[in-house]
């Protein structure tokens, strides 16, 4: 479907992840929307990734929710409003406030995510609501409120052009920020003497271009930051003069000498190179996220870090600090609004009576829970014991993305009323709605977003809104009046929400809390539309800045905490059954649980299944060859997925993205394996920590299929993935099917296009495709091995006349390109060697200049210049 | 003082001799060369687009007078030969005898006329000739012929003759067409074009009687279950005899047909054979490409070079416009033997490829050829195909396609099941 013709030209944030970079958004007479990197603004100067560089890929409606829709039956809004509001007000009335529950999302503007906040808090009177925030920053939060005072990142991106040393940990920078990690590249050029650390047990894109990496033990982030500290202090370097602003020091040197270094399982080599340059660097930022944050010691592992920044006073000043870098675009926003269970709104305590009760006569709330509500994981425990009976699901997919997903898919199932707001019903967990409610998406909401260094930007409408759908504020404002809120909920415009909001934090500034921007709390409608990107606070007596730097923390006794804190290895424990650890995170051109970019053909051209990184030698010890499938078990679940081996993954762990779901890859939610165990103090999941098993997952056959409709196949494994052309798809199972040719028509649902095939059955072989008036709709290439086929080549044809396509590759005339590498510029593999090995391209400038590939977002350059490495080394050797 | 040779018969594997005997040694040889037909060498294999209508008999004689007296050889066209003197050393001609110091006897073969009631009735023709090809040129349209023989040649004529609007039945004893280089699902498409031609096809058809009309002429083929198929023309077309008479005569080696060493040496030390006459290690011949192979040794026999000739399998092609296709080697059925199928019915293609320990030993093609040539080569070379047995039913050009590194992948991570393996 088209969308509707509009022009305009406008400022907005892209919706990825926390880098929040802003972007120049332009719809062209064919409705077709334009996405640039906005140059004047200062998260990324213009740049953008390979993600958002295709957002205009990601905005057609195809599977888009247009329309409410309550137990499958399209609806109008009103039905279906009505409908959430009583259950939910029949739910409170008979079970009380705490039998609901909001899970809400990173994804929600400012603005949303305050009325959903305010709804809950204030009116429903639970602290029920949640967000998938949870899953990735909650650690982070703690860490900054126990050290702090407040949930507060110090520093601003532009420590990163001042540091000299920046350390990043775990963070794959590389790949999950890349203009960010551009960023430091670009000033590193400039700047040759700044220094790149990089600490993480993968070797990761991120490694390709740093001056040290540490590969530490999985989990072992305390033991090492307890080494430095006590290192630190064995060379007098800690600040006597910050000293005054800081408590704990001792308690936390206590513990830092007792830790156990050798529990990082590093070498005095690589420990005493990277002691001497963070001890003998005075700028030094440590960047962390995920790989420290997911993990049941992760608030621990934060305050390892800034327990170090404290000891030597580098917080706070140009070039030095603790630097969290958030997933999302409105993670920070979330936090500040008080999306968290444990917290209330512009970084006031829930737990707190003079917080509690100013919010509360802010509001004219009739109630206000006094303790904290259930954190995702407890959310999703209550909700599969029954205790949770009525559930707002808005933006997000926890059915995939929740540790023990199965086990959530199924509470979420089992749920008495389950309400989903999304762009999309095509995710796993729109799926188990009974009400579905049609949201605005990227690009036709408005709002604000906060990004990784406190800085405010105006997400725009450029599209008009399709179908029925609304902003969410608007959904929940709605079922707020509907429920009987009427005055509280009276909102027109986003602009009276963020007025709100910043007159709130006023209070909350009042309190002398770091979050106030009140100083925009008379904000006309047309000053919000025109807001600049605005980093907090904004009161009349600061304005952005810095923190921390001369103290004036936000503790009782204003001083920074430094915790004593002690390594302590990830909960499950490996074991005969479950040899290996097993790690998860992301990949350069996915996104979360990919319903935005597995709708971009180029994003899903470079990795198009979800795969194992495995070490050699643990690869050849399991039997598992490099195109095997790849059985992988954990007490909570199982996987299948492609062998990628690799010696950038450790000996003993292995590493799978988190992406896939069940709308393109059921076997691969790698979620489903994940145990449910938290940080006590944060309750954020240990994503990164489970114990698994590891064997080849022997099918019987084994298929590659190009389509040009999305199929939904029922095989043991399956991966389906966008294409310029349609759809490419991976399978194996383990029951052959008795004719190729009837199974392909089911498959395709094609019972009447003509037939092509090409069968050898002696061989296993069996190759079936589909025209209509002579053009390509959909081929499957079926094998006993792995299929080899030229996939990039085919996932192209769909759409055209080659009645060669079973043939599997291009005549010879025709060169292959190869997989993807350079997403914006769709350069393949085979393209970028062949112009390295004939035309003597050795230098990833040179490639750029001959192929434009790694001049735009550069999150391929480290690849290319792989490419070129092993060319060179392969010249060598001959 | 050159030798004197005596060819009897100018058809296709003589006229290949003595192109190579001239062009090797042009003094060599006083050549004389016998010719029942009134005529030299033409190109007997295109006298079905002849017939069809598509090119002229000009265009297929490939050594016409001019090329003879070019080359002094003196030709007795139109001369049957009687008798060899063996003792004499020499062929005597209706017109006299012509003595030799070599013989080559290369008088083909003649159609196998079964003994059917009726064969021999006026309207009963056999296809082999010049001759036989105007009589069916000469059938008006509207008129209807029966062939009898659903294989190459019958086919061939059938589709000629329908080309001119001559309704034409073709009975067919086995069940299905070309049975001997075809197998069901190929020779189903075959018949399918050639319904769409207008043409019959009954199979699993006994032929049982030619019926004759009151002047004598046969009027209508009658089948084993009765039927009745009326026609103007009856064409034979079952199969060919070697014509050795002439050979059996002069007291010469003779089975099937003259038989013959690997130099083409018959029992006489000064006598040779060549073509569709020969008997070679129990074998006969009904397809061109082993006579010029046998043309190619006896050059070099007769130049007293050595020379071996070696029986290799042989392909198919059926010369009816629009109906391609392709038969090599054996594809029957068998234990060990491993089928590759391609189909593509609404393009008319079909493909199957045998296996037998990873090599190719049969192919049958219909509708997309031109890789027949490929399939051929594979076959007689014995050539491993296993490495290629994902594409080898595509044909040459999907085998040199450019092969990325297996390797490649590897530093920037990407699996390597995403790449082409072979």
């Amino acid at each position: 479907m088209k969308r509707p013709q509009s022009a305009c030209s406008l400022r907005s944030t892209c919706p990825y992840c926390g880098v929040g970079c802003g972007v120049l958004l332009a719809v062209d007479d064919q409705g077709a929307l334009e996405v640039r990197g906005d140059p004047d603004h200062p998260a990324n100067f213009g740049r953008l990734c390979s993600k958002g560089s295709a957002l205009s890929e990601t905005v057609s409606l195809d599977d888009r929710l247009l329309t409410p829709r309550v137990h499958g039956q399209d609806t109008d809004w009103d039905s279906a409003l009505d409908l959430v509001a009583t259950t939910f007000k029949d739910t409170i009335a008979k079970h009380g406030p705490d039998s609901v529950a909001f899970y809400v999302s990173g994804q929600l503007l400012t603005e949303d995510y305050y009325v959903a906040n305010k709804l809950m808090k204030g009116f429903i009177g639970s602290a029920n609501i949640d967000t998938n925030s949870r899953l990735c920053m909650a650690s982070t939060v703690a860490g900054h409120k126990r050290a702090f005072g407040t949930d507060t990142v110090p520093g601003t991106y532009e420590d990163l052009d001042e540091a000299d040393v920046i350390v990043l940990t775990g963070s794959n920078l590389a790949w999950c920020h890349p203009v960010l990690y551009q960023r430091i590249l670009a000033t590193r050029k400039a700047r040759p003497d700044q220094k790149l650390v990089v600490i993480d047990p993968r070797r990761t894109a991120s490694c390709d271009l740093a001056d040290l990496h540490l590969p530490l033990a999985l989990g072992s982030d305390v033991a090492l930051f307890n080494g430095l500290l006590a290192e630190i202090e064995k060379r007098g370097l800690i600040d006597a003069e910050f000293a005054k602003y800081v408590s704990g020091l001792d308690a936390a040197l206590v513990s830092a000498r007792a830790d156990d270094l050798a529990a990082t399982g590093l070498s005095d080599d690589v420990l005493a190179e990277f002691f001497d340059l963070w001890c003998g660097t005075k700028k030094v930022v440590t960047i962390f996220s995920q790989g420290v944050n997911q993990s049941s010691s992760g608030t621990d592992k934060v305050n390892a870090i800034t327990n170090c920044h404290l000891a030597t006073g580098r917080i706070g000043k140009p070039g030095m600090g603790p630097f969290s870098v958030t997933g999302q675009p409105n993670a920070m926003g979330g936090r500040e609004v008080g999306g968290l269970a444990n917290m209330l709104a512009c970084h006031l305590d829930l737990e707190n009576a003079d917080h509690r009760n100013a919010v509360k006569d802010f509001w004219s709330a009739p109630v206000m829970p006094e303790v904290a509500g259930l954190k995702a994981v407890e959310m999703f425990k209550a909700v599969g014991e029954g205790k949770i009976k009525a559930l707002w699901i808005i933006h997000t997919n926890p059915a995939v993305s929740m540790p023990d997903a199965d086990k959530v898919r199924d509470a979420i199932a089992g749920c008495d009323f389950v309400v989903v707001s999304d762009i999309t019903v095509a995710t796993d967990t729109a799926r188990l709605a009974h009400v579905l409610l049609p949201a605005t998406g990227w690009g036709e909401k408005d709002g604000t977003v906060t990004n990784s260094d406190r800085m405010m930007s105006r997400q725009r409408a450029v599209l008009p809104a399709p179908g029925l759908a609304r902003p969410d504020w608007h959904q929940l404002a709605e079922v707020g009046r509907r429920m009987g809120f009427n005055a509280a909920f009276e909102y027109e415009t986003p602009a009276e929400i963020f007025r709100e909001y910043a007159a709130l934090s006023g209070i909350a500034g009042g309190f002398g809390r770091d979050f106030d921007i009140s100083g925009l709390a008379d904000l006309s409608n047309t000053a919000y539309a025109d807001l600049a990107p605005t980093r907090w606070p904004v009161s009349s007596g600061k304005k952005g800045g810095r923190f921390f730097a001369d103290g004036g923390f936000f503790t009782p006794d204003g001083k920074g905490r430094m915790l004593p804190v002690a390594w302590k290895p990830p909960v499950a424990k490996t074991e005969k059954r479950y040899p290996f650890r097993l790690n998860t995170g992301r990949i350069r051109d996915q996104w979360h649980t990919m319903t935005r970019t597995a709708r971009s053909p180029r994003l899903s051209a470079h990795l198009a299944e979800p795969f194992v990184e495995i070490h050699p030698e643990d690869a050849s010890a399991q039997g598992i060859g490099p195109t095997a499938l790849v059985l992988l078990k954990t007490p909570n679940g199982r996987a299948i997925v492609r062998a990628m081996i690799t010696d950038r993954t450790p000996k003993g762990e292995v590493f799978v993205p988190m992406h896939w779901t069940g709308e393109n890859a059921p076997s691969g939610r790698i979620d489903a394996l994940v145990p449910s165990v938290t940080d006590p103090i944060s309750g954020q999941p240990e994503s990164k920590g489970a114990v698994v098993s590891v064997t080849p997952f022997a099918a019987k056959w084994y298929g590659f299929a190009i389509s040009q409709m999305p199929i939904k196949p029922k095989y043991d494994y399956w991966a389906l993935a966008k294409t310029y052309a349609g759809y490419r798809v991976e399978l194996a199972g383990m029951t052959v099917p008795e004719d190729w040719i009837e199974e392909a028509r089911t498959l395709f649902g094609l019972p009447d296009a003509d037939v092509q095939t090409m069968l050898d059955p002696a061989k296993g072989t069996a190759r079936v495709a589909f025209h209509v008036n002579g053009a390509l709709v959909a081929a499957l290439f079926v094998s006993r091995t792995p299929v080899a086929v030229m996939r990039d080549y085919l996932a192209a044809l769909p759409g055209q006349e080659v009645p060669g396509v079973l043939a599997g590759k291009s005549p010879a005339n025709q060169p292959d390109p190869g997989p993807v590498l350079c997403s914006c510029f769709n350069v393949g593999i085979n393209t970028i060697l062949a112009a390295i090995e004939t035309r003597g391209l050795m230098s990833v400038e040179a490639i750029g200049a001959a192929l434009d590939a790694g001049t735009n977002c550069g999150s391929c350059r480290p690849e290319i210049s792989a490419l070129i490495a092993k060319a060179q080394t392969k010249e060598a050797a001959e | 003082m050159p030798q004197r040779l005596v060819i009897v018969g100018a058809g296709m594997a003589s006229g290949r001799l003595l192109e190579h005997l001239l062009a090797q040694a042009p003094e060599a040889f006083d050549i004389t060369l016998f010719n029942a037909e009134p005529r030299g060498t033409y190109n007997r294999l295109m006298l079905s687009p002849v017939l069809a209508g598509e090119i002229s008999y000009d265009e297929i004689v490939t050594h016409d007078d001019a090329w003879y007296a070019h080359h002094n050889v003196t030709c007795r066209f139109g001369e049957w030969v009687i008798a060899i003197d063996r003792e004499g050393k020499r062929v005597i001609g209706t017109k006299g005898a012509v003595p030799y110091d070599r013989l080559v006897i290369a008088t083909g073969s003649a159609p196998y006329i079964p003994p059917l009631p009726g064969h021999d009735l006026p309207g009963v023709i056999a296809y082999r000739d010049v001759e036989d090809t105007d009589r069916m040129i000469g059938l008006g349209a509207g008129s209807k012929a029966v062939v009898i023989g659903g294989g190459l040649l019958g086919l061939e004529a059938a589709a000629g003759m329908a080309a001119r609007g001559v309704e034409v039945t073709v009975v067919q004893r086995a069940g299905h067409l070309m049975n001997r280089q075809l197998d069901a699902p190929a020779a189903d498409l075959l018949q399918q074009a050639l319904e769409a031609r207008g043409i019959t096809v009954v199979c699993n058809a006994q032929s049982q009687e030619i019926l004759a009309d009151a002047a004598g002429q046969a009027r209508a083929l009658r089948l084993a279950d009765g039927s009745e198929l009326p026609c103007d023309l009856v064409l034979m077309a079952v199969g060919i005899v070697p014509s050795v008479g002439l050979a059996r005569e002069a007291g010469l080696r003779v089975g099937q047909g003259v038989c013959v060493d690997d130099q083409l040496l018959t029992s006489d030390p000064s006598i040779y054979a060549l073509g569709e006459c020969v008997e070679h290690r129990g074998a006969v011949f009904g397809l061109v490409a082993p006579l010029f192979d046998q043309a190619k040794v006896l050059a070099q026999t007769l130049r007293d070079l050595p020379g071996c000739f070696v029986n290799k399998d042989v392909s198919t092609k059926l010369k009816v416009t629009g109906c391609d296709l392709f038969s090599a080697g054996d594809f029957s059925e068998a234990e060990r033997r491993e089928s590759i199928v391609f189909s593509d019915l609404r393009a008319g293609v079909y493909k199957r490829l045998v296996i037998e320990n990873n090599r190719l030993i049969g192919a049958v093609i219909y509708g997309d050829t031109q890789d027949g040539g490929w399939f051929f080569n594979l076959i007689r070379d014995g050539v491993d195909v296993s490495a290629l047995r994902d594409t080898l039913i595509f044909g040459p050009a999907y085998q040199d396609a450019p092969k990325p590194e297996p390797a490649a992948p590897a530093p920037v991570d990407v699996p390597v099941f995403m790449e082409v393996l072979a």
